[in-house]
């Protein structure tokens, strides 16, 4: 059915079409209007689920492990804060490899205090051991959220399916909402492996020394790789039964000849695909939006920039004392092909900065520089000082 | 396209407004976006909201810098300069007030700027002075690019009938107070 809605409102009708058995989130900006629609839905009848009320992030995290190592398929949502606060149960959800989905609704870290967009959150706990997929706009959002519920019961790995808070939580705009019965043709009924039973005792997250522990710490990052065949299968089984994809692992839109292509996260694709069509109709370019930021996609990237000179990427977040996370992550992923592009890593539209079309432009003059460059915060409004604050 | 900015303050309904004005566009069978300018909102602060109108599906995510069109809910924001940035030279300006000859008339926007005294119609109508659908209804009447018909079925997917048949009634007090198709000449440049 296809019906113009908030993005978050769209989200929680594809959740609730999932059938979770528990539902549990602590309200945060702006990801509060998710759970909100989906406490409705519920409430009006339209869903069957239980809506834990909680006290924090943390115990919304927690309820959702327990109630996914349970039995029950279980969803919650947060952003900026209330991942943090969430981190350790992330790790841990992660750890004892429980199936689950969250909504990251993207938002800018403290301090300073900000509660607008960028994806500093999901970048903090990227090392958590969650497959992260990234959403270009609202459709992708709701297509994206149904196949997260299927790729964490095949992998047995969480998924936080990360959405550009504001940007696309707060837009207003017609998508496809899949019908309950196409969603239950998708999506079989929720089981996980260790259950936990009392017929059949068994310990989820247990104390394991060092014999084994690398071992296990191993076996996540061997299996988060091998994740890869189930991202794509789960698109794919999604286009034959709905006729749309939601970007495998990677989104690449222009002509293959091109010899500059740009790279990022995120909603800022539509907005660059627009500007390339409207500011530079006679340039060839190769835009690329990762899907997939865990599990790294190495080689449908290597793929994707085949025959490129330059490599912009364009990012959300920032790594203090080493630059744009992603562009490192991207010259790490590039290292050692011949013919490897050169990699400008740019950084803009932090806590909620617009990033309006005329960046594209500013983003090609990086490919002219003699050297790469290897990361500039580029849409500065005033030069910082040389040494603001600290010590001395 | 078409590109719409609603300025007004918290409580005025700014973003109820631009996802009314979507859904009615895209009920007629347009494509629209609706979204606000984020912020903390607060009542009484300024706060803005963006529309865009195209035939086609638009991918954008930006907020509109240069408005073809800007809907005033407040007055006194047209003291902001953030209130008129960046309108389009041949852009319209829809002011609510009952008193368009009290206003400072604003630089160079002669002719383009219609008032309407939205609030008082909404008391009269609604019970309450939310200006906003008051404003849809001439603005729909003003550009012609949906049918008022479209309008109030969003009003209706949005509200209880009662309070939607409010809403309804100030439409219609608004429509009688505006020139059909005046702005038509600028929705038409823009290819709708």
């Amino acid at each position: 059915m296809r019906a113009a809605f908030e993005g978050s409102q769209a989200i929680a009708r594809a959740v609730a079409r999932c059938r979770p058995q528990v539902v549990a989130a602590y309200p945060i900006t702006p990801q509060t209007h998710i759970v909100e629609g989906i406490a409705k839905l519920v409430a009006d009848g339209e869903a069957d689920c239980e809506v834990v009320s909680v006290e924090s992030e943390f115990a919304a995290a927690s309820v959702v492990l327990g109630a996914a190592a349970a039995g029950s398929r279980a969803y919650t949502a947060t952003a900026s804060q209330g991942v943090l606060l969430m981190a350790e149960v992330l790790y841990n959800i992660a750890g004892m490899r429980v199936p689950l989905v969250l909504t990251c609704a993207n938002r800018a870290i403290s301090a300073p205090i900000n509660i607008w967009n960028d994806h500093q959150d999901a970048m903090a706990v990227r090392d958590a051991g969650w497959i992260q997929l990234f959403c270009t706009d609202n459709q992708d959002a709701v297509d994206t959220t149904i196949q997260a519920f299927r790729i964490t019961q095949d992998t047995e790995l969480p998924v936080m399916v990360c959405v550009d808070g504001f940007i696309l939580t707060h837009l207003f705009e017609p998508v496809d909402l899949p019908s309950q019965e196409q969603i239950d043709m998708f999506l079989p009924p929720y089981q996980f492996s260790r259950t936990l039973d009392p017929r059949r005792p068994l310990t989820l997250g247990t104390l394991v020394g060092p014999e084994h522990y690398t071992e296990v710490r191993a076996q996540l990052h061997a299996d988060l790789e091998a994740a890869v065949p189930a991202i794509l299968e789960a698109d794919s089984d999604w286009a034959d039964l709905i006729g749309r994809r939601a970007g495998g692992l990677i989104k690449c839109d222009g002509p293959h000849s091109a010899g500059i292509g740009v790279l990022t996260l995120g909603s800022v694709y539509g907005t660059l695909q627009e500007a390339a069509r409207e500011l530079l109709p006679d340039t060839p370019l190769r835009l690329m939006a990762l899907r997939s930021f865990r599990p790294f996609p190495v080689e449908a990237l290597r793929e994707a920039v085949d025959g490129l000179s330059d490599l912009i990427v364009l990012e959300r977040a920032i790594g203090p004392g080493a630059g744009g996370i992603l562009a490192n992550e991207v010259r790490a992923a590039l290292a050692g092909l011949r013919d490897v592009p050169r990699v400008h890593g740019a950084i803009a539209g932090l806590g909620g900065r617009d990033i309006p079309i005329e960046i594209l432009p500013r983003l090609l003059r990086l490919a002219e520089a003699a050297e790469p460059v290897r990361c500039t915060v580029i849409d500065l409004q005033s030069a910082p000082p040389a040494r603001s604050g600290g010590a001395r | 396209m078409l590109e719409i900015r609603i300025h007004g303050r918290g409580g005025q309904g700014n973003v109820v407004a631009a996802y009314l004005l979507a859904a009615a566009v895209i009920d007629a069978g347009l494509y629209g976006q609706a979204f606000p300018a984020f912020g903390a909102e607060r009542r009484g602060a300024p706060v803005a909201a963006f529309v865009r109108v195209a035939c086609d599906t638009v991918k954008r995510r930006c907020q509109i810098e240069k408005p073809d069109i800007v809907v005033v809910q407040d007055p006194t924001l047209l003291r902001t300069p953030a209130t008129l940035a960046g309108l389009e030279k041949d852009g319209r300006v829809l002011v609510n007030s009952a008193r368009q000859e009290e206003l400072p008339p604003p630089a160079g926007l002669d002719g383009r700027w219609v008032s309407l005294p939205a609030s008082r119609i909404a008391e009269e109508t609604i019970g309450r002075p939310v200006p906003n659908a008051a404003l849809l209804g001439a603005l729909l009447t003003l550009t012609g690019i949906c049918p008022l018909q479209a309008l109030e079925q969003a009003l209706e997917e949005r509200f209880p009938p009662e309070i939607a048949a409010r809403n309804r009634r100030a439409v219609r007090m608004a429509v009688e107070r505006v020139e059909e198709n005046a702005w038509r000449s600028v929705v038409d440049a823009r290819g709708l």
